[in-house]
């Protein structure tokens, strides 16, 4: 069954016939071309398809793009602005929070929406707010010295 | 995943018609995050989901002094840790959620799902229990309303009939200081291999009302009654609060799985409800 849904991601509006069955992250990778959400886990468990939607952080792997309909989707891809990586992007680059880099983009988005909502979070909060992204070359330190750094920058 | 038809509806009365309809053979859909496991993994293959996040009758979250808390089925354990409602008259509710899985995982599950679930180790269960909760039940017929501690009926089982939604919970006005202590193997995302909910309600030093409700050892949340009963009317020294932790211990019935053995759960069943009882009682 194919339901007709209307997305805006990153900013422009999609109208787009969706299979039922397709999860966000499927119509985000497959069908609009958006890749920088990845499949890890595929079950909700390791963020590495965390994307923004309505202004929070969510698994795009554990939602039915056809629940979602009329949903404001944030993607790695909107995050840049102007050819400007993002003070958080910058941040991972600057302290060596990447490795293998699978894992990057939904840490970007999930520290984008930690951020946006508490802008000087105490370590242990960061720490506790992404417990859902997992890094496989378990690079913790360096991406948790990134997100204190952006917050230690804005005042 | 199996295809299936999809409706979105807009009412609470289309929605319950939609599901009298294909008689018991559409599931519920809101956050998903259990349901979709389960149907990528072959383990349910529904012929139609009901997505039924655009029903407003879904979505209460209102205080009175005299009916209590309104928390609709919608309610995301996000809400339940942000609103400041929930976090000024029932910080437990706010706590227990902000116990479980992942800060996106918990902008996407709803309490009506954890609860309709009906997993052992729900962990908003015991707490709601433990605060007198009831859950209001909707179909074609009409509504019925049910103590939450009779909702679940075994693993995954409710009374929840075929063609019927949750459509809130109601938790009475806050009495009493009411505490959520969990263990898990992880500090973060992991299941609960024991919960403990405790609610003390004292009166010049004595008990009135205590309620002491357990997750993830036995079928379903259990309240621990013959404790209650033996707390109330008492006056709380180290050595009831001692005694009390033993017995709960002694009434449940765990099973030992993947995540524990039962006779380790039993251990922290009496550890979580001295440290519950200690912390609200005492």
């Amino acid at each position: 069954m194919k339901t007709l849904i209307t997305l805006t991601v990153n900013g422009d509006a999609h109208e787009l016939y969706v299979d039922a069955r397709r999860t966000l992250l499927d119509v985000l990778r497959n069908e609009l071309g958006l890749m920088g959400a990845h499949r890890g886990c595929d079950s909700g468990d390791c963020g590495a398809c965390t994307v923004i939607a309505d202004g929070q952080p969510v698994t795009s792997c554990m939602m039915l793009a056809a629940d979602w309909n009329g949903a404001e989707i944030l993607t790695v891809e909107g995050v840049a602005q102007d050819g400007q990586l993002h003070p958080i992007q910058r941040a991972l680059v600057e302290k060596g929070g990447i490795q293998c880099g699978f894992c990057t983009p939904g840490f970007v988005m999930n520290i984008k929406a930690l951020l946006d909502e508490n802008p000087h979070p105490t370590e242990a909060e960061a720490r506790a707010w992404l417990a859902g992204n997992l890094c496989r070359c378990t690079g913790y330190a360096k991406i948790v010295e990134a997100v204190m750094s952006v917050a230690e920058g804005t005042s | 995943m199996n295809s299936f038809d999809h409706f979105t509806p807009a009412t609470l009365n289309e929605a319950l018609s939609i599901l009298s309809e294909r008689n018991g053979n559409a599931a519920v859909i809101a956050g998903g995050t259990d349901l979709l496991l389960r149907m990528k993994n072959h383990i349910l293959k529904p012929a139609a989901v009901l997505n039924v996040k655009r029903i407003p009758e879904l979505r209460a979250l209102s205080f009175d002094s005299n009916e209590g808390l309104r928390l609709g089925a919608l309610t995301t354990l996000r809400d339940l840790t942000r609103s400041p409602l929930i976090r000024d008259l029932y910080p437990v509710l706010a706590s227990a959620a902000g116990l479980m899985a992942s800060e996106q995982i918990r902008s996407l599950a709803t309490l009506g799902g954890n609860l309709c679930n009906a997993s052992p180790s729900a962990d908003l269960a015991p707490p709601l229990i433990a605060l007198d909760a009831v859950a209001c039940l909707v179909s074609l017929s009409g509504e019925r309303q049910i103590p939450l501690a009779e909702f679940f009926t075994g693993p995954g089982r409710s009374v929840l009939q075929k063609g019927e939604l949750l459509k809130e919970i109601i938790v009475p006005p806050p009495q009493g200081k009411t505490a959520y202590l969990k263990h898990s193997p992880r500090a973060f995302m992991d299941i609960a291999i024991v919960g403990a909910a405790v609610r003390i309600q004292q009166q010049g030093g004595k008990c009135q009302q205590a309620r002491i409700v357990l997750g993830a050892v036995a079928p379903t949340p259990l309240r621990v009654r013959s404790v209650e009963e033996s707390l109330e009317g008492q006056t709380f020294t180290d050595e009831s609060i001692r005694q009390a932790a033993k017995i709960s211990a002694e009434a449940c019935s765990p099973i030992s799985d993947v995540r524990s053995a039962a006779w380790y759960r039993k251990r922290m069943v009496e550890v979580l409800v001295r440290r519950g009882l200690q912390a609200v009682a005492l």
